[in-house]
């Protein structure tokens, strides 16, 4: 199963922005800008106070961002963002207490009305998410669940089953945040899961340039980029900002192009 | 949010609201840990620890002057300030550490507020030989300065926590981080009843020895059980280490004690029953702090060891079925019963600990001479010597 519309060769690129990063102007054009540079789909982030499973980069831009920008904002930016983008594909990127908060009935309707695409929890394993699903699955919301490789394959059968968009494997035990190279057994451990299931498996943290992208291109059927593109946020969106955010998603694109 | 198998929950609180790269990590703990619950050997150990490291049991001491000033219930109390280390995080930094020594960890990680529970797993680190890294937000490494020098005489390394409020909640934070990263090495040694299962459950069932105690004393003491138990909750540990040896005993009262901070201000208190709702933080579901739309609020104590954002879920559960009860007590309310306490009992308390007996003293003078309280004094209070005496230099 493809996750990129571009044709069976392309493996998806699929960035990461945390919504209201430093303001949700900047967010909007973000969205206009990694769209144009060819995105499959954005992944946004709901800022959270205490985003415990995130790196440093992450983290200190949602914390900031908590302060202005809500649940109820971000699905407002996704209702906007797609009146422009009619049919694209969001996916949020979310703790699970402001979906509480909300009301997850209320919260499903919400983001089935903006149009939002998928949700991952990130604190929300199967084991917890019974309710959750049932709401996701009755207004027709994906949802995404995480697989690490901490996860028993046992484990990995629920996880798989019950994430209808796609399986978002994390390529290493540890939080979110650039690095220099993929783990050595990540490719061994996608295949692995794929013996396993038909859903497309997303591949996140830790991806920051062409080089890295491309080599998890080889066995990902998406790409996910995070801290690169939020940590260039980290200057203010400036007009350089901007551009090399546009210069970064190039290279990404680039790298999971026709990949065969 | 329900779930079909209820593995961790009190009711409806608990769970394991973690990442899934921490899910495999808290399996394999909850695994090992049942094992030991019914390891003979395990718990012979852990009891032979508490006796000749620790210097258990701890007394139950009649507070005969402070009774008489209240004029009305005698009041007791547990001497969890003579434990080692000046504090009752110790029972249960020995019991994990020899979890950890048998999953064969090598390297120690812990949050901390007060710095108790610092200190005491930096402690049992050293005892062992284990390698120790101790989170603490910057807030706290500065009002608890005394324990951080003693975590570094220990051998600990002290790592400042920027985020966030720079207290406890953060700390907390980074400790997961790093655990998601290194737990491969490394044992998460958390130092309160909550967060995700089996902590909640693991550190109640090493802290009950307080109760335990409690019990057999009081009925030593004075022949029958009391009529009611008072203990501060910041996370939930001290409290449901009393408490839970006596929930069959229906006749007696438990009573938790918040901070209730400068007011009841959200961002003022770290009363999580009078200003809070039901959520989910780090791990697990229970009364939290938070706004309207689900971001965790700012908390004030004057107690490090209090200031925290979420409530143990056992403790949501013995409230909703009103097995126990909860109040809180403000700032400089607590600061009075420390240096009454100091002045009458010639007993220098926590300032988490004088939450407890601030509401004793409340409490004792509502009741008759022929009742009485049993507080835990869960710590020693040279820790807070300098906080209390600028607040006598500010006020
Ligand atoms: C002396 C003392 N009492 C109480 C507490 C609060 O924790 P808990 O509610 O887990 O007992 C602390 C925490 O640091 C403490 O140091």
């Amino acid at each position: 199963m493809s996750l990129s519309e571009r044709g069976p060769n392309t493996v998806a690129f699929i960035p990461f922005v945390v919504a209201g990063d430093p303001d949700q102007d900047t967010t909007l054009k973000m969205i206009d800008l990694l769209i144009e540079e060819g995105a499959d789909l954005i992944e946004l982030g709901v800022p959270f106070s205490d985003a415990l499973a995130d790196g440093p980069v992450i983290q200190f831009a949602s914390e900031k961002a908590a302060s202005t920008t809500s649940l109820d904002d971000v699905l407002k930016l996704v209702k906007r963002a797609r009146e422009k983008h009619a049919g694209f594909r969001f996916v949020l990127f979310t703790y699970v207490n402001p979906i509480l908060r909300m009301g997850e009935e209320e919260f499903a309707a919400r983001a089935s009305e903006a149009g939002v695409y998928a949700v991952l929890v990130v604190d929300l394993p199967p084991d917890e998410s019974v309710v959750y699903r049932e709401c996701m699955a009755k207004v027709n919301v994906k949802t995404v669940f995480l697989a690490s490789p901490t996860t028993s394959l046992e484990r990995f059968d629920p996880i798989a089953r019950d994430s209808t968009a796609f399986v978002y494997y994390v390529s290493r035990a540890g939080v979110t945040g650039v690095q220099e190279k993929m783990s050595s057994t990540l490719s061994v451990e996608v295949k692995r899961l794929r013996e396993r299931t038909d859903k497309p498996i997303a591949v996140g943290f830790g991806i920051s340039n062409g080089g890295l992208a491309r080599e998890v291109a080889q066995i990902a059927d998406g790409v996910v980029v995070g801290s690169a593109f939020v940590k260039i946020l980290e200057q203010g969106a400036t007009l350089a900002a901007l551009d090399q955010v546009r210069v970064l998603a190039r290279e990404i694109r680039t790298a999971t192009r026709n990949h065969s | 949010m329900s779930s079909v198998n209820r593995v961790g929950y009190f009711g409806s609180y608990g769970g394991r609201f973690a990442p899934e790269t921490l899910m495999g990590p808290l399996i394999e703990l909850e695994a090992f840990y049942s094992r030991m619950k019914r390891d003979a050997q395990f718990q012979a150990e852990y009891l032979d620890l508490l006796k000749t490291f620790v210097g258990r049991k701890t007394p139950l001491t009649l507070a005969s002057r402070l009774t008489e000033v209240c004029g009305g219930a005698k009041i007791f109390l547990k001497r969890e300030d003579l434990a080692h280390t000046g504090a009752h995080k110790i029972n249960n930094a020995v019991g994990q550490i020899l979890l950890a020594r048998r999953m064969g960890k090598k390297r120690i990680i812990a949050e901390t507020g007060a710095g108790q529970h610092g200190v005491a797993t930096a402690t049992v680190a050293a005892k062992f030989g284990l390698e120790c890294v101790v989170y603490m937000g910057k807030v706290d490494i500065e009002r608890q300065a005394q324990n951080v020098q003693r975590m570094n005489l220990l051998g600990a390394r002290v790592v400042p926590v920027t985020s966030g409020t720079q207290t406890l909640k953060d700390a907390v934070s980074e400790a997961m981080r790093d655990w998601v990263t290194h737990y491969q090495e490394s044992y998460y040694l958390l130092g309160s009843a909550l967060g995700p299962h089996p902590y909640p459950e693991m550190v109640r069932d090493f802290q009950r020895v307080i109760g335990i105690e409690a019990r057999e004393q009081i009925l030593e003491a004075a022949g029958r059980l009391p009529d009611e138990l008072i203990a501060c909750v910041g996370g939930g540990s001290n409290s449901i280490g009393l408490f839970h040896p006596f929930l069959a005993d229906t006749q007696v009262k438990m009573t938790g004690v918040e901070a209730g901070g400068r007011s009841s201000k959200p961002g003022e208190h770290a009363a999580r029953f009078e200003g809070g709702s039901v959520g989910v933080l780090q791990g697990t579901q229970s009364f939290i702090l938070q706004d309207q739309n689900g971001q965790i609020l700012n908390t004030h104590s004057i107690s490090a060891g209090l200031d925290y954002a979420a409530i143990g879920p056992e403790h949501a559960f013995l409230r909703e079925i009103k097995r126990a009860n909860y109040v809180s007590i403000r700032d400089h309310e607590a600061l009075q019963a420390f240096r009454e306490l100091a002045r009458l009992e010639g007993i220098i308390p926590a300032l988490e600990s004088s939450h407890a007996v601030a509401y004793a003293m409340k409490r004792a003078a509502e009741l008759q001479p022929d009742q009485i309280i049993l507080v835990n004094l869960s710590g020693r209070g040279d820790k807070d010597l300098n906080t209390v005496l600028q607040q006598g230099a500010s006020s």
